[in-house]
């Protein structure tokens, strides 16, 4: 039986978690995505020394579990003599587990860039550097937003594992709630409700940056299809004919 | 333009069909009749209508004006005591029976083996028992010169190969009239005369009716009782091979005959 | 920098202590990914049928799940199915909470599949007269579901790193029987490397290998 006066009491607690869930998922996000791009430029770099490294790490974080990379990070590594505070803990962890896979994203949009791009700017003489970053990236950008976005929710997401290191975001302050009343079933559906809500909002505020990435990329890109439109319309009509689907028929 | 011949209880009889797609008139009021054991072609440019009537025939397009009659009864409309209802689905999978359809791009089902294609409309629109099925698509494949490919998947057939078990699938249900939408412009050109002489075959050796749309202008005049010249959504000259194919009159069939002899 | 030295005497006797919980983890990823595929398929079904109220109820549903965070979900149903009168063990509600949670994706995924085959197979499948229900079983999901084993096989790596968040509920997976070492003998530095190197291993070892698969595929094809 819940107490509603007593959960009611402990919301301002409970909802003081939000800004902290939030702000770890964009500070990971700060850590992932500059990861992202330096990890899918070292595995398309030349030089195998980079090349390997970087294949490795990506392999790496995306191939084990984020929660034992936490759990790692946080009971290991200070007994090898490296002690992190538990923030930095989670947001380097899944900043770069995020990043990772995000690199995949990079490698997509850097591969959109038509070639053409490429060779012009070699035949123009330009300094590799320059080329990748003045002309490249700025083409491959608005592409990658949309995934970026869908990332952002993931992050959210995944913010929740912080819980398990001592960080009092939402789902930590959930827990002890839930511990505290006695019945932690009301408060995790109220957890639930909550990360759907932000996700939501965070879901809005993506579509706004596409949309604006999208204006921009249409202004003074040209070379890459400005990704306005078709991003943000509803999904593209079904194959699937009228006759096999039920309802009416 | 009407095609319409003289005989009174045309298979198919369609009367002011029109189509438009996004804004484009792709068919534009079209009458055509195909009698009963008739061979009609249909020549023309892309984008002519000549693909989108087939559609419209066997009822995957519905049109946006017009009647369609198969066998007698209305594709799209049920007889009421009031008169014409327009109908649904349900009602069209009953006429559609009478038709029978092979694509430009075969269709067949590639998870499938060319006997099990030819089986499943026997077994799961007609109702037939295993032993029958078999029996009858081991028939329909040997008619189509297939024997010993019963069992091979689509992927290890060549493309005249899956054509024909695609027309042996068709035939399986027994339709009256069958259409055929450009039933070699996929192939490699040594395997277009493995199918047209299939098609040939059929012509000659069945009641069935015919609608085929085709560039083999030998072919069409070969097997055809009448051609259709399409452009433009518009039955722009109809008449006996001969004439049509040899002698055309109206100056778009003879641009598009020049261009095709040109290549 | 302490003086830390691996022993590897340790390391050794711990791992019949982690096989047990490797072979949970392994359980708990082949009931929760068949569950996964499972209900994948019902929601579609849902989605195709276009049921009143239920379709629009189901759509939601499987949004509210991919939405929010495994831990919380696993958490919720760990509190409150008890209290619906469903005592399952711990162990079995993780499965319930994982399978729920990729089935989520497993339904996306199986639209996917639907969607990328080609039209002509519906046209093939309406013009001889074959009724909505075989459509449907006998030609199109047969062939989306082919189509996709590769993206499911993911799914089935992606759990089993999941499986990792059922310690948070008592399940003796892999990782908690990891911790539980680590707290017994406040020697986490073995036990935790193991488990990690574990899981990494069977993660790259699985993706290869679906990768490969998917090449092999393409290059018949």
């Amino acid at each position: 039986m819940t107490s509603p006066k007593f959960l009611w009491d402990f919301l301002p607690f409970f909802l003081a978690g939000i800004p902290v869930t939030l702000e770890i998922a964009f500070l990971a996000m700060a850590v992932a995505l500059p990861v992202a791009v330096i990890l899918a430029i070292g595995r398309k770099s030349p030089h195998a020394f980079v090349r390997w490294p970087a294949g490795f790490v990506i392999e790496f974080f995306r191939g084990s579990s984020a929660l034992v990379q936490l759990f790692w990070a946080f009971y290991v590594l200070p007994l090898l003599g490296l002690s992190l505070p538990p923030l930095v803990c989670g947001v380097l962890v899944l900043g770069l587990n995020e990043g990772s896979y995000m690199s995949e994203i990079v490698r997509a949009g850097l591969e959109a860039v038509p070639r053409g791009q490429r060779e012009a700017a070699v035949a123009l003489g330009l300094p590799a550097r320059y080329r990748l970053f003045r002309i490249i990236l700025p083409q491959a950008l608005p592409l990658m937003v949309p995934p970026f976005g869908n990332e952002l929710i993931t992050m959210l997401k995944f913010t929740a594992l912080v819980s398990l290191v001592t960080i009092q975001d939402l789902s930590f302050r959930a827990t002890l709630i839930g511990d505290t009343l006695g019945e932690s079933g009301p408060i995790f559906g109220l957890t639930i409700v909550v990360y759907f809500i932000l996700a939501l909002i965070l879901s809005g505020l993506v579509r706004l940056l596409e949309w604006a990435v999208a204006r921009w990329a249409g202004r003074h890109v040209t070379a890459v299809a400005a990704p306005h439109g078709a991003m943000l319309a509803a999904a593209p009509p079904s194959r699937v004919p009228a006759w096999a689907l039920g309802g009416a028929g | 333009m009407k095609s319409v011949p003289d005989t009174n209880a045309a298979l198919l009889q369609m009367r002011g069909v029109s189509k438009s797609y996004g804004g484009r008139k792709i068919l534009d009021r079209i009458d055509l009749d195909v009698a009963a054991r008739e061979k009609v072609a249909i020549i023309g440019p892309s984008g002519s209508g000549k693909t989108t009537i087939l559609r419209v025939a066997i009822g995957l397009v519905r049109p946006d004006e017009g009647t369609i009659r198969i066998d007698g009864a209305y594709l799209w409309h049920a007889e009421t005591q009031a008169g014409l209802k327009p109908a649904g689905e349900r009602h069209a999978r009953k006429v559609r029976r009478a038709v029978g359809i092979v694509f430009q791009q075969f269709n067949l089902f590639p998870h499938m083996t060319a006997i099990e294609n030819v089986r499943e409309p026997l077994v799961h629109a007609l109702g037939l028992a295993r032993g029958e099925s078999d029996a009858r698509a081991a028939d329909l494949l040997t008619q189509v010169g297939l024997t010993d490919h019963l069992a091979k998947y689509p992927a290890q057939l060549s493309g005249g190969q899956q054509q024909r078990v695609a027309i042996a699938r068709s035939l399986a249900l027994r339709p009256k009239i069958m259409l055929f939408d450009e039933v070699t412009s996929a192939l490699d050109p040594e395997l277009v005369g493995e199918v047209l002489r299939v098609v040939r075959e059929l012509a000659h050796a069945s009641d069935m009716s015919m609608l085929i749309v085709t560039h083999e202008m030998a072919f069409a005049a070969d097997i055809a009782d009448r051609v259709l010249m399409f452009d433009q959504g518009q039955i722009v000259e109809e008449g006996a091979p001969a004439q049509v194919l040899k002698a055309p009159q109206n100056p778009r069939t003879q641009k598009f005959l020049r261009a095709l002899l040109e290549r | 920098m302490s003086g830390f030295h691996w022993d590897w005497a340790f390391a050794w006797s711990i791992v019949p202590a982690l096989a047990q919980g490797v072979v949970v983890t392994v359980i708990a990823t082949a009931g929760g990914s068949a569950l996964a595929f499972v209900l994948g398929l019902i929601w579609t079904f849902v989605r195709v049928a276009q049921i009143r109220i239920v379709t629009p109820a189901v759509w939601f549903f499987v949004q509210f799940i991919r939405g929010t965070p495994l831990l919380i979900q696993l958490y919720f149903l760990f509190y409150v199915l008890p209290t619906w009168g469903l005592s399952v063990s711990a162990f079995a509600t993780g499965v319930i909470g994982l399978g729920l949670f990729f089935s989520a994706y497993t339904a996306e995924i199986y639209r996917a599949g639907i969607e990328d085959l080609p039209p002509g197979q519906w046209e093939a499948a309406l013009t001889l007269g074959l009724p909505v229900r075989r459509a449907w079983t006998g030609i199109i999901l047969p062939q989306a579901i082919h189509a996709v084993l590769p993206m499911l096989g993911n799914i089935v790596v992606s759990m089993f790193k999941q499986t990792a968040l059922l310690s948070t509920i008592t399940v003796l997976e892999l990782l908690a029987s990891g911790m539980a070492i680590g707290q017994m003998t406040y020697r986490f530095v073995e036990p935790l490397t193991l488990v990690g190197a574990f899981y990494f291993v069977v993660s790259y070892l699985s993706a290869r290998a679906l990768r490969s698969l998917e090449t092999r595929d393409e290059v018949r094809a």
